[in-house]
């Protein structure tokens, strides 16, 4: 009766699996920053980085299918880059008319702006493999070792611990209002306006709830001596061979990225 | 079996199995008749919970389910629910209104009625658990005995047949265990507690059921079942 959606690949044996996490993190981070830094309209190249990601999928043995399905979800933000399409100077595709407004769409623009989308569905895909192939515990490692700041880590930690309480708390509160919303003789189910007001005095009563908790939670942190800091046993070094497979991988982005300012 | 003897509640070979695979109810059989009180014992994750939860359609086995004569369907779950008032073990899952007089006012105003009969039955489920005066307090701010006893008038309100309790006495004190008792007591509904409680079983059920792995292991009178060390002890209940 427990949701863990969000936890149902990190268990594999593949070989991606079974990296260190830092050296997933480490490739990935890499990976993005190539993708960033990637010049616009290089197609080939972009090929090549799709190449890679796909690589690593199929070592992670996910499924392409699964990991496009969770890309996806980057295509909203990627229309954050729509403004490109008719404020970057060119040669004139059309005129679109909106209102008293024409705005020139040119082929620079679309370019740019189709260069954006595919970069960031790119990066969301390697984004994916990382934390769909790498359990929460070994990825607050992975930020720790980089220095990520401790209360942040900190604040990640403990913020999926309680995620899923407070999604549980959410599910049990809807099934005790499910058993209360019975049919009546008449037209049952209330007005829409009293239903959205029932729904958001919940969603006040699972805040206040969440708020409440973390005072106990902190409590008992106190209880047990926490000062403000985190502290964790120290954790064993990268093995050599796993070193050698992220030193690849970097050096295979680095050539990608020089090959990628010809293209 | 008399079918006068199942009017309330009739359960038989009820199966089900969690989405994840695992097994909760096993070939239940359960034959309860109207003003019953009947005590569901045994261990953690036997199945209690689970059987309850079928009782209004919130969860649907494979099996035969009817209360008050009418089938548990997924079409007919609407009516169901308002004859089975069901109390969850936190009171804070139910009440979530911030005042008592909404949290009991739900039920009713979900069903249709006018303003009037809702007011009509919030003030008379909230003098049945004898806390008239609460209806404008604020819910999060109840005692733990206060929020038990406000979730069993958020049911009264829907005037249910029967009512089934999921540990209605778990962490109350031994006088809001006790006013909780007297409460169950004056109740003409016909019950089905499921509880750890079994000092509460004894006061309240004449009848008892023990489940143990999804499987009904005893069912019969309370006073020669909990008497049985034997059969407790096996059950992980003494």
């Amino acid at each position: 009766m427990h949701s863990n959606s969000l936890d149902l690949y990190c268990a594999g044996a593949s070989f991606w699996h079974r990296l260190d996490s830092r050296v997933k993190l480490i490739i990935t981070l890499a990976y993005v920053l190539s993708v960033s830094l990637m010049p616009v309209g290089a197609w080939p190249a972009y090929v090549l980085l799709a190449g890679f990601v796909f690589s690593v999928a199929v070592a992670s043995e996910l499924g392409l299918w699964m990991l496009v399905r969770r890309a996806l979800l980057a295509l909203p933000f990627a229309l954050a880059a729509l403004p490109l399409l008719v404020t970057t100077p060119g040669p004139v595709i059309l005129n679109i008319s909106v209102g008293k407004w024409l705005l020139p769409l040119t082929y620079a623009g679309l370019e740019r702006f189709l260069s954006v989308a595919f970069k960031s569905w790119l990066s969301v895909q390697m984004a994916v493999l990382l934390t769909a192939t790498t359990c929460l515990p070994d990825l607050l490692v992975a930020l720790r070792a980089l220095h990520l700041p401790g209360l942040l880590v900190t604040s990640v930690g403990l913020m999926w611990r309680y995620l899923f309480v407070l999604v549980d708390e959410a599910m049990r509160m809807l099934r005790a209002r499910e058993s209360r919303s019975a049919a009546g003789k008449g037209r049952s189910g209330g007005s829409v306006v009293w239903r959205a007001r029932v729904t958001g005095n919940m969603a006040g009563s699972v805040f206040l709830r969440g708020y409440e908790r973390s005072e106990r939670i902190y409590s008992a942190m106190l209880a047990r001596g926490y000062d403000g800091t985190i502290r964790s046993l120290p954790v064993e070094p990268v093995p050599a061979a796993q070193r050698w497979v992220a030193a690849l991988a970097i050096g295979v982005l680095l050539v990608l990225l020089v090959l990628g300012q010809w293209m | 079996m008399a079918q006068s003897a199942c009017a309330a509640v009739d359960i038989r070979g009820l199966d089900f199995a969690y989405p994840d695979g695992q097994v909760a109810l096993r070939q239940v059989n359960l034959c309860v008749a109207p003003g019953e009180r009947i005590g569901i014992v045994g261990p953690n994750g036997a199945g209690k919970s689970t059987l309850l939860l079928h009782l209004n359609g919130i969860l649907q086995g494979q099996g035969l389910i009817a209360v008050d004569g009418l089938q548990v369907t997924r079409a007919k779950v609407g009516v169901v629910r308002a004859k089975v008032g069901m109390v969850f073990q936190n009171p804070d899952d139910q009440l979530f209104s911030p005042t008592v007089f909404d949290d009991v006012a739900y039920g009713p105003i979900y069903m249709g009625l006018a303003g009037v009969e809702v007011r009509q039955r919030v003030a008379q489920a909230l003098r049945q658990i004898a806390m008239e005066k609460y209806a404008n307090r604020v819910s999060h701010h109840l005692s733990l005995g206060e929020k038990k006893r406000v979730a069993i008038a958020t049911v009264l309100a829907m005037t249910p047949t029967v009512l089934s309790l999921d540990e209605p006495s778990a962490g109350l004190d031994p006088r809001g265990r006790r006013l909780l008792i007297h409460l169950l007591e004056a109740l003409p509904q016909t019950m089905l507690i499921s509880t750890h409680d079994l000092q509460l079983v004894k006061e309240l059920c004449p009848r008892t059921l023990l489940l143990d792995e999804g499987r009904v292991v005893a069912d019969g009178p309370t006073v020669k079942l909990l008497a049985d060390e034997a059969l407790l002890l096996a059950h992980g209940l003494a």
